[in-house]
């Protein structure tokens, strides 16, 4: 059974390959940007540095970083490595400034509330700040899913496959069918993330939709 | 007890917030900090738990150097309550107060039991514990204040501004529900405030700051009010010190019988101000036969008056004498009618008085 001239199994393991692609670099991206944008917060000197160079991370042009990344990490060219590693940098710098602003949007009285109960200054990331910092970070988040679905469709050109294989399969077979469906499957996806993490960021915060029945 | 041991804190700007401050806040004793804006008195609560550490000097809580212990033990064992209450939006009221007893690894069903007991302390009982606090009053989110920073059982309290951003009406009855907590859990209190009203309200002791964070009286609050060290001092405590100082003073005033009447009775010719109360002898207000006619109805009442209360302070008697339509003030036994005094009777009574004879504990003048 094919869609398009696309044989339904192949766009599903596209699509899988997708999700891995654009997904698992928005986590690792994730947990690296929270100690950096904590130590941009919380050694002042380091915030220009941190929040400039992660900021220029994103205006490499992802068709190079995939085909240079190859010579500094050692790998092959068509290894997912590669794209895994690119993906991850332009989360990072994305979300490195959101981890900044998501922690420093808690309000200073509740910060010093909780150096007085006796939270050391890891626990007091862990237990409060960043519990706090969900909403805006959630926001970044969002914005780094949508962009990372959209970047990873270019690694086809370099031979990583993903639904922006389509594309170059229609382009190549001169027929529009792939690459409608590549399209309405990356927008697809696109929203799945979104809605995943906004699901997410619900069950996170459920002080935000509490009702004021007092 | 609490010892301030010529504590001096100097920003790295070369700024003096504190300069050598000495003082004893007592053991079980609300002692508070009092001053104009940039007098140091916050740096000075925030060197107690070591959120600022001094330049120069120690301070001690009972007997032990703050500076030997790590900040974040110290803390766990001295309460803290701050201006917004500074509630974790995102815990539940009971997660909030149960804060500390978590991070001293108290078990959870104890640390559970306290923080409800806690919670039941400041009138919070019930289902408020599953409330966030964004759904709480201002009220009600600085009652959990309170609790929170009672549930490890600290015996030493810091309180910086606790009932500041709080409006006038509610703040007066959590000042007196505090008051009585305090007096019950027997905690060495230090509290920060820019009101000399609330400072001698809730003081045993009170010391005044001057800008540069200088010591500038260190007394009981009458004392502050009859003896206050110096202008500053004397510009600070305000204009009608000589009648706030009357809540610290008690006499025998002269209570005269009042005959009341109820709504629904008529008053006869020739009467002027009679007193009314319900059927539980508590008063009303006062009814002027002129405005009358026909019997007694609650529209008729003059609300104006304050009540004393028997036995209480030469200021509360005054002002129900001052503040009564019929000039004559009512004086209350619990919620019952007890009679009346005459302004000129209290008077009397102040002016025979002796003038307060506290001393004063610590001034510049006469250090200790």
């Amino acid at each position: 059974m094919s869609v398009w001239g696309v044989p339904l199994g192949e766009v599903w393991s596209l699509t899988l390959d997708h999700i891995y692609l654009a997904g698992l670099p928005l986590l690792i991206g994730l947990l690296l940007a929270i100690p950096l944008g904590w130590a941009a917060l919380t050694r002042r000197w380091l915030y220009g540095p941190l929040i400039a160079g992660t900021g220029l991370l994103y205006t490499i042009p992802s068709l190079a970083l995939f085909i240079l990344l190859p010579g500094i990490l050692g790998t092959q060219i068509l290894d997912p490595v590669n794209v895994l590693v690119a993906m991850t940098l332009y989360t990072v710098a994305l979300l490195t400034r959101t981890v900044a602003d998501g922690l420093s949007s808690v309000p200073n009285h509740v910060r010093q509330a909780a150096t007085a109960m006796g939270y050391s200054p890891l626990r007091r990331l862990v237990a409060v700040e960043l519990p706090l910092a969900v909403p805006v970070i959630s926001a970044g988040l969002r914005v780094a899913a949508v962009s990372n679905v959209s970047i990873v469709s270019v690694a086809a050109l370099v031979g990583v496959s993903q639904l922006g294989t389509l594309f170059t399969d229609g382009f190549n077979r001169n027929a529009m069918g792939p690459i409608v469906l590549g399209v309405i499957a990356s927008v697809t996806l696109a929203v799945l993330f979104d809605v995943l993490i906004l699901g997410v960021t619900k069950v996170l915060t459920p002080w935000q939709t509490a009702g004021r029945s007092a | 007890m609490i010892r301030f041991d010529g504590v001096t804190k100097r920003f790295e700007d070369g700024t003096v917030a504190v300069d050598d401050l000495s003082f004893e806040a007592p053991a079980g004793k609300i002692t508070v900090l009092v001053g104009p804006s940039g007098c140091g008195k916050t740096t000075s609560l925030r060197m107690i738990n070591r959120m600022i550490e001094p330049s120069e000097g120690s301070i001690l809580i009972d007997g032990t150097d703050t500076g030997s212990l790590a900040p974040a033990e110290l803390r766990r064992g001295i309460g803290y309550v701050i201006q917004h209450a500074g509630l974790f939006p995102h815990r539940t009221v009971l997660s909030n107060v149960m804060t500390v007893p978590s991070l001293l690894k108290w078990d959870k069903k104890r640390a559970r039991d306290r923080a409800l007991e806690v919670l039941e302390l400041v009138g919070l009982g019930g289902d408020y514990a599953k409330r966030y606090p964004g759904q709480l009053s201002g009220g009600q989110q600085q009652r959990v204040g309170v609790a929170r920073a009672l549930a490890g059982d600290p015996s030493v309290m810091l309180m910086d501004e606790p009932f500041s951003a709080i409006d006038p009406v509610v703040r007066e009855g959590l000042q007196d529900e505090f008051l009585k907590l305090q007096e019950a859990l027997g905690t060495t209190i230090v509290m920060v405030t820019h009101d000399i009203d609330e400072a001698i309200k809730l003081g045993d002791r009170i010391a005044v700051l001057r800008q540069g964070g200088r010591l500038a009286q260190f007394s009981s609050p009458d004392d502050l009010l009859a003896h206050p060290a110096d202008d500053f001092v004397a510009s600070f405590v305000g204009r009608d010190r000589g009648y706030r100082a009357l809540s610290f003073k008690t006499a025998e005033v002269p209570i005269h019988h009042e005959a009341p009447v109820r709504l629904g009775d008529r008053l006869g010719p020739g009467e002027e101000w009679r007193l009314v109360v319900d059927d539980a002898g508590a008063p009303l207000g006062w009814v002027h036969a002129d405005e009358v006619t026909g019997p007694l109805s609650a529209t008729d009442l003059q609300l104006g008056g304050t009540l004393a209360t028997l036995g209480g302070s030469l200021r509360g008697y005054l002002d129900a004498a001052l503040s009564s339509p019929s000039g004559r003030g009512v004086v209350v036994e619990g919620a019952e009618l007890a009679g009346t005094v005459r302004p000129d009777e209290v008077l009397h009574v102040i002016q025979a008085a002796p003038r307060a004879t506290g001393e004063t504990i610590l001034s510049p003048e006469e250090p200790a």
